[in-house]
């Protein structure tokens, strides 16, 4: 039998299809037909018959703290598209490697695909020169990528942590898409960070026991989530160590509202001992 | 963001036999940031008669001081309570003196008619324009969650016990899915002899 490939070739579909191919290999997007993307989409988005943008995760409170025990890196998980609640358990800490993690706030997909892309990045180097990638290099790894983008509308506020291999010392970057990288021992990141960082601030102490810390971080996030109406959920409390992360609790704020204020659930007595 | 849903907030009223509820949550925020988490926006007007506003805070306010002295002055010209219905008409009329500058507001009505005691529940968007069903009305910033929750719950001719569970559920449920409002609730529940009211624990987040 024979057949026939003219069809394909029609409208220039089979130099899509190679074009395509050729791209299999490396990461690539497609732009919108305009000198400046960040501003085109904001103008199609702004017609009014324009579909409506899907944003998650827009408002968030992030936190990170170095402390002798390492990071602590405490998160709520709220999604929201405006007013109504897409989710509350979205997972906002990224485990990049099994001794790295990224925290998520702005976009949910621009934070969850460069940081998976990072991961890849630096699972590439680990295997090229035969050690762990210091926390400085991936947090500047992802800050180049972003920086390359500017303009491009990516939004994302991250925190980028882990344990270096060679210094032995805890590290905490801050890494948002206008490019700005930092390094420091406290930051917070979302429409909740200001509230976090007037419980941290208060409450912090580089001597912290690591329960103290996670307490720390657990109630700056839990504050955060009472007054930021774009907060809330769970609170997810992460613990950067010496030979990786390690998960340590995951909070529903209700169940916290009850044990910090003591209020009993619907139909059930008082109680000291809740959760 | 929409002047309406400024401050945040949501209403729920519903009939049953010979009594009607009318429900509020409990939060009052600017934006996204909450500043209490204890302000009912239902307003009694007489013991057969309540009130709920939704919208911007401030013109409920006013709204309310206003639709109090009128009802004053209408008790001392007629000595007797405005009934429901009147407190709808004179709402409508209020609003609409603001059809060019309105105050942003929902209001919902209910309460006991006659002296039959007949359930009534009314609602109307912010220049007047009624609406009154023989079941429920929802105002807020997220009606759509609350509109598939209560068309789901609701049933006709519940007794008061029945009608408290069924409000306190659909408002709890919906207040899950809206970032404005919740912060706990309070319930009314209006009955010929008696006015039953209950707080509600919410979620605090």
């Amino acid at each position: 039998m024979e057949l026939d490939f003219d069809c394909v070739d029609r409208n220039g579909l089979l130099d899509n299809m190679t074009n395509d191919l050729q791209n299999l290999d490396r990461i690539h997007f497609d732009l919108p037909p305009s000198a400046n993307p960040s501003n085109f989409l904001n103008e199609v988005f702004d017609h009014p018959n324009a579909p409506k943008a899907l944003e998650f995760a827009h408002g968030t409170t992030t936190l990170a703290f170095v402390y002798k025990g390492g990071v602590v890196v405490t998160v709520d998980s709220k999604s929201t598209q405006g007013p109504y609640v897409a989710s509350r358990t979205v997972k906002k800490v990224i485990e990049i490697t099994p001794t790295l993690l990224g925290t998520m706030a702005g976009g949910a997909a621009d934070c969850s695909f460069w940081e998976r892309e990072l991961g890849r990045r630096c699972r590439l180097y680990e295997l090229r020169n035969k050690e762990l990638i210091s926390v400085a290099a991936a947090s500047k790894i992802l800050a180049n990528i972003v920086y390359s983008y500017k303009g491009y509308g990516l939004s994302m506020g991250t925190m980028i942590t882990g344990w270096d291999k060679n210094s032995d010392v805890p590290s905490l970057y801050y890494v948002d898409n206008d490019g700005t990288r930092l390094k420091g021992e406290r930051f917070s990141v979302g429409s909740g960070s200001t509230y976090a960082y007037g419980v941290l601030d208060t409450g912090y102490n580089f001597n912290l026991s690591d329960e103290e810390a996670y307490e720390l971080g657990r109630r700056a996030v839990y504050h955060a989530t009472h007054r930021d109406a774009f907060s809330g959920g769970f609170i997810n409390v992460y613990h950067v160590k010496k030979n990786g992360w390690e998960k340590i609790s995951t909070d529903d704020c209700f169940k916290l509202y009850q044990k910090y204020y003591n209020q009993a659930p619907i139909n059930q007595p008082n109680n000291n001992n809740n959760i | 963001m929409s002047i309406m849903a400024y401050n945040g907030g949501a209403c729920i009223v519903m009939t049953g036999k010979n009594c009607v509820a009318i429900a509020s949550d409990l939060r009052f925020g600017i934006q996204q940031q909450t500043i209490s988490n204890n302000f009912p926006k239902v307003y009694r007007i007489n013991d057969k008669c309540f009130v709920g506003i939704s919208g911007l805070v401030t013109d409920a306010q006013t709204l309310h001081q206003k639709i109090v002295f009128k009802h004053n002055l209408y008790k001392l010209r007629e000595e007797r309570d405005m009934s429901p219905q009147v407190v709808t008409n004179l709402i409508a009329n209020m609003l609409y003196e603001k059809r060019f500058g309105p105050y942003f507001t929902e209001p919902l009505i209910c309460g006991l008619e006659g002296p039959e005691n007949k359930p009534f529940i009314s609602g109307m968007d912010l220049i007047g324009a009624l609406v009154s069903t023989d079941d429920f009305l929802v105002v807020g910033t997220m009606t759509p969650a609350m509109y598939g929750v209560c068309e789901t719950l609701y049933r006709k001719d519940m007794n008061e016990d029945e009608l408290f569970e069924t409000i306190s559920q659909c408002m709890l449920a919906s207040l899950e899915r809206d970032a404005l409002s919740g912060w706990g609730a309070v319930v009314n529940i209006i009955t010929p002899t008696q006015v039953i009211t209950k707080k509600l624990l919410g979620r605090q987040d």
